[in-house]
């Protein structure tokens, strides 16, 4: 008994070092590096039968986690799906590879509003897949006066009924766009201001939270929190007691784009995979799956109109008229760092 | 009154133990994809479930090298213990720091400088890596198991054992072996439980599509979780559950014939 | 009786895996980056002792003990429980025992969520019972509950493993001498126990310190731990440096006390942390 253990150990080792030693061919693979369920699992099955190239599927949790794994060069990621102000860092780190446009003809259907972005202003990186802002949600049956400001995350009246975002970006970027400035600033002064403002509403707040804040708000248990479109539309479904809306102040739109990055082994096959996610038939089913909006003109237009007319999901260019998409702040973001520990460990 | 008392105690610990894994059953038949109200029983998460190909990878993967990083850690940390517990004052008090520093160190620090160390060694992250880290942060709980029992030990019997002629092998595997077999079972399966459940470390020190349970669920996190887990965590607590009864009731079995 | 080579496959391993990654971190932490390449710094540690930085540190290790400290009283007569109770039943027990712990850690805290919260299962029930309603989500309370909860079986098994090999006829003879439970307990017992209740002190206090994931979602983020800290360094923030200084000052500092702690022993007797 004990003997066949042990042997099963070696031999599970060397089963190990062989499977870790060498890949499937590499021309005929692609690793593709997403968010958690954050894409239609069948596309990679048809994509796979379609072009005969096999994808190895990984997700991560967060951008930071994404950056890291990809910078420390371990493995070979052909295909990554970051957010705007990680992509700007990483053109700007030399991490990622020029899209060669002509190999995804597809491309054509991206809306031009999303062209042009501050993140890649000259469409070389990157390829949008899905965008959205972020906003406020409130409870219908709780706040019984109009919402359209920012200001209202720091009334008394709804002492311990706020949720705020545990996400300094978010949290701080808010704070200074309800103060006037740019979510982006490095103005040390406009900071500390927008500090003085979070230690402030601080005891207002019920906690500061992540994706639970869904399940929170559904179950009633909050009566405003700050929250990403994509999610307050499911959140909407759930309970109709919930409405979104964006500040006047203006607010964050962000992106989640497609890029290569230079680890990737087989950028051609990547190219393929991206134009086959910019397909119209394709993009639809994701878009539909994931329920986040799209900039593909031709998903847009196969959508029901119940999703598209929703101000949420695709606000008009008015509601976005004061919001800024992040941009990588590099040598500041410590500052940022610095006063939310400030605010959170006080 | 006394066996009421411990009964009763008994009963209040394991309610708390399982009253969140309770939750989490209920919630897997529960129709909304939120865990904020019930809207219907359903079994769709089921079927989804068991049309997810990465989600069942990622089952296999976490309990494979569950089991061998907390066979492996368990062979030589035992090994280790033994050796520690002969050590004189000084090499042991460095050596039992070092065993500190893995369950000391934030599991980030761990996975990251782990990682920096097989890009190095240019070992790629994948399988292997991944069993390499997870047997390293096994072991030291798997020593800090045996070594206790190796304290409680009666050292005349293991001398006695010798000076009757016995090999200094034979002796350890028919006289201390047995005495500390309770120590290496509770550090096994430690073990197995830290290997289970960890996302940090074997976020970092995986690779080419290998992934586990605990790195599919953390991935969620932005989009929320899936009900699909909890039907995961649903079929694998009822699988393990009739695995120890079924373990259970042959061992009272062959208990009985012995008597 | 030379038994030390046991234990050098082991030495080796953790010398690789332990402690050349570990040089990397102290190498961390004491350089920096500048435009004339990477320079030598001590000002990462400098920032460590901050006010601030010491009030989260503080924190941590105040939480962390409170946790400890009820892991023992709740865990120690689970161990005596599962020690006394018979062999066929005693490894099924057990078993039982850990089987929460591998259902996954986010999961089972989110559960916990769901029974905590404000309309949340406990309260649903406490209301059914007309008993007033609790509401410790978010608070410091819900943080030490989540630890506890998750860190229980650390303390338990070891304790028990030994326990369950404790010399029988040691207690009886105290009984039979006419000691009263309570002190063949004090006098008996426990000191034999000793080396169990240290090594689960360990397993229980150490990861308790540097937990981040418990605090942030059943703490609301307002309680910074010295583990959030050093995560949003390496992941958020992106300051190694700062990041590796703070692991490397709690490392010393735990096992500082840790020694100190093990001074109150006997010389090589009980459990010996060094």
């Amino acid at each position: 008994m004990k003997k066949s253990l042990s042997l099963g150990v070696v031999l599970l080792l060397v089963a190990g070092i062989l499977l870790g030693g060498c890949g499937s061919d590499p021309k005929n693979t692609i690793t593709v590096y997403n968010w958690g369920d954050y894409i239609d699992k069948s596309i990679l099955n048809s994509f796979e039968k379609e072009y005969g190239i096999k994808v190895i599927y990984e997700e991560f949790a967060t951008n930071e986690d994404m950056y890291i794994k990809i910078k420390a060069g371990g493995s070979s990621y052909d295909v990554a799906i970051p957010s705007d102000y990680m992509i700007k860092r990483m053109i700007n780190e030399d991490m990622l590879h020029k899209i060669d446009f002509t190999n995804v003809p597809n491309y054509k259907y991206i809306d031009e509003r999303f062209k042009n972005l501050g993140f890649d202003p000259n469409n070389e990186y990157s390829v949008p897949y899905m965008w959205g802002t972020v906003g406020i949600l409130y409870n219908k049956t709780m706040v019984d006066e109009p919402v359209d400001s920012w200001k209202i995350l720091w009334d008394e009246k709804y002492a311990g009924q706020i949720l705020m975002l545990d996400s300094q970006r978010d949290s701080i970027g808010i704070t200074l766009k309800m103060l006037g400035y740019s979510l982006n600033t490095k103005n040390i002064n406009e900071l500390e201001e927008a500090k003085i403002k979070l230690m402030e509403q601080k005891p207002l707040v019920l906690a500061y939270v992540g994706d639970e804040v869904k399940d929170k708000m559904i179950g009633g248990e909050a009566a405003l929190a700050v929250v990403w479109s994509g999610d307050a539309v499911f959140m909407k479904r759930e309970n109709p007691d919930l409405e979104y809306v964006i500040p006047k102040e203006g607010s964050n739109i962000w992106y989640d784009s497609i890029v290569i990055p230079k680890t990737s082994k087989n950028k051609e096959a990547a190219e393929k995979f991206i134009n086959y996610l910019c397909d119209p038939e394709i993009a639809y089913i994701n878009a539909d799956y994931i329920g986040y909006s799209t900039p593909h003109t031709e998903a847009v237009k196969r959508l029901p109109e119940e999703i598209t007319g929703d101000k949420t999901l695709y606000p008009g260019p008015d509601d976005l008229a004061n919001s800024e998409v992040f941009e990588d702040l590099a040598d500041f973001l410590p500052e940022y760092a610095r006063i939310w520990t400030e605010v959170l460990a006080k | 009154m006394k066996t009421f008392l411990k009964r009763g105690y008994t009963f209040l610990i394991f309610f708390f133990l399982y009253a969140p894994i309770l939750v989490l059953i209920i919630y897997s038949f529960n129709d909304s994809k939120s865990r904020a109200h019930w809207t219907g029983f359903t079994l769709k998460w089921y079927k989804a479930l068991f049309n997810d190909q990465y989600i069942l990878n990622a089952l296999y993967n976490t309990i494979s090298i569950a089991v061998f990083s907390a066979l492996i850690a368990t062979v030589i940390g035992t090994m280790a213990a033994i050796g520690i517990h002969a050590m004189k004052k000084f090499p042991k008090l460095i050596v039992m720091n070092i065993t500190y520093l893995p369950v000391l160190n934030p599991d980030i620090v761990t996975g990251i400088s782990m990682m920096l160390l097989f890009i190095f060694i240019k070992l790629p992250l994948g399988y292997l890596s991944l069993l390499l880290a997870h047997i390293t942060f096994n072991i030291p709980y798997v020593i800090l198991s045996v070594l206790p029992k190796l304290k409680q030990l009666n050292k005349y019997t293991l001398e006695a054992a010798l000076d009757l002629g016995a090999t200094p092998f034979y002796a350890y595997r028919k006289v201390v072996l047995p005495q500390i077999k309770s120590g290496i079972f509770t550090g096994f399966l430690l073990a197995f439980t830290l290997s289970i459940d960890d996302f940090v470390i074997s976020f970092f020190n995986t690779g080419s599509g290998v992934s586990n349970v605990a790195i599919t669920i953390y991935s969620m996190a932005r989009r929320g979780i899936n009900p699909e887990i909890n039907a995961l965590l649903t079929i694998m607590f009822i699988g393990v559950l009739i695995l120890l009864l079924i373990i259970n009731k042959r061992m009272t079995e062959t208990d009985l014939f012995n008597k | 009786m030379k038994r030390n080579w046991l234990a050098y496959p082991y030495v080796i391993w953790a010398l690789i895996f332990v402690l050349l990654p570990l040089f990397l971190v102290l190498v961390y932490s004491v350089i920096v980056t500048t435009d004339q390449g990477i320079q030598f710094t001590l000002n990462h540690f400098k920032r460590v002792f901050e006010p601030l930085y010491l009030t989260v540190l503080w924190r941590s290790i105040k939480l962390a003990f409170i946790s400890t400290v009820i892991c023992l009283i709740l865990g120690y007569p689970v161990a005596m429980i599962l020690a006394n109770s018979g062999l066929s039943k005693r490894n099924f027990l057990v078993a039982l025992f850990v089987i929460p712990m591998w259902m996954n850690f986010l999961a089972r805290t989110y559960a916990w969520m769901t029974l905590l919260e404000k309309n949340g299962l406990i309260n649903a029930i406490l209301e059914f019972l007309n008993l007033p309603a609790i509401n410790i989500l978010y608070t410091d309370k819900a943080v030490v509950l989540g630890m506890v909860y998750n860190f229980l079986p650390f303390m338990v098994l070891p304790i028990y493993s030994v326990l369950s090999k404790t010399d029988k006829s040691l207690i009886e003879a105290a009984e039979d001498l006419g000691a009263t439970p309570f002190i063949t307990f004090i006098k008996v017992t426990f000191p034999l126990s000793l080396p169990g209740v240290l090594s689960g002190i360990t397993m229980v206090f150490m990861p308790a310190v540097t937990t981040f994931v418990i605090s942030r979602l059943l703490g609301g983020g307002q309680f910074t731990l010295i583990g959030n800290l050093i995560e949003k360094q390496f992941l958020t923030t992106g300051d190694w440096g700062f990041g590796s200084a703070l692991s490397m000052v709690l490392m010393v500092i735990i096992l500082l006390s840790m020694g100190i702690m093990s001074r109150y022993e006997k010389e090589n007797e009980g459990g010996g942390l060094w």
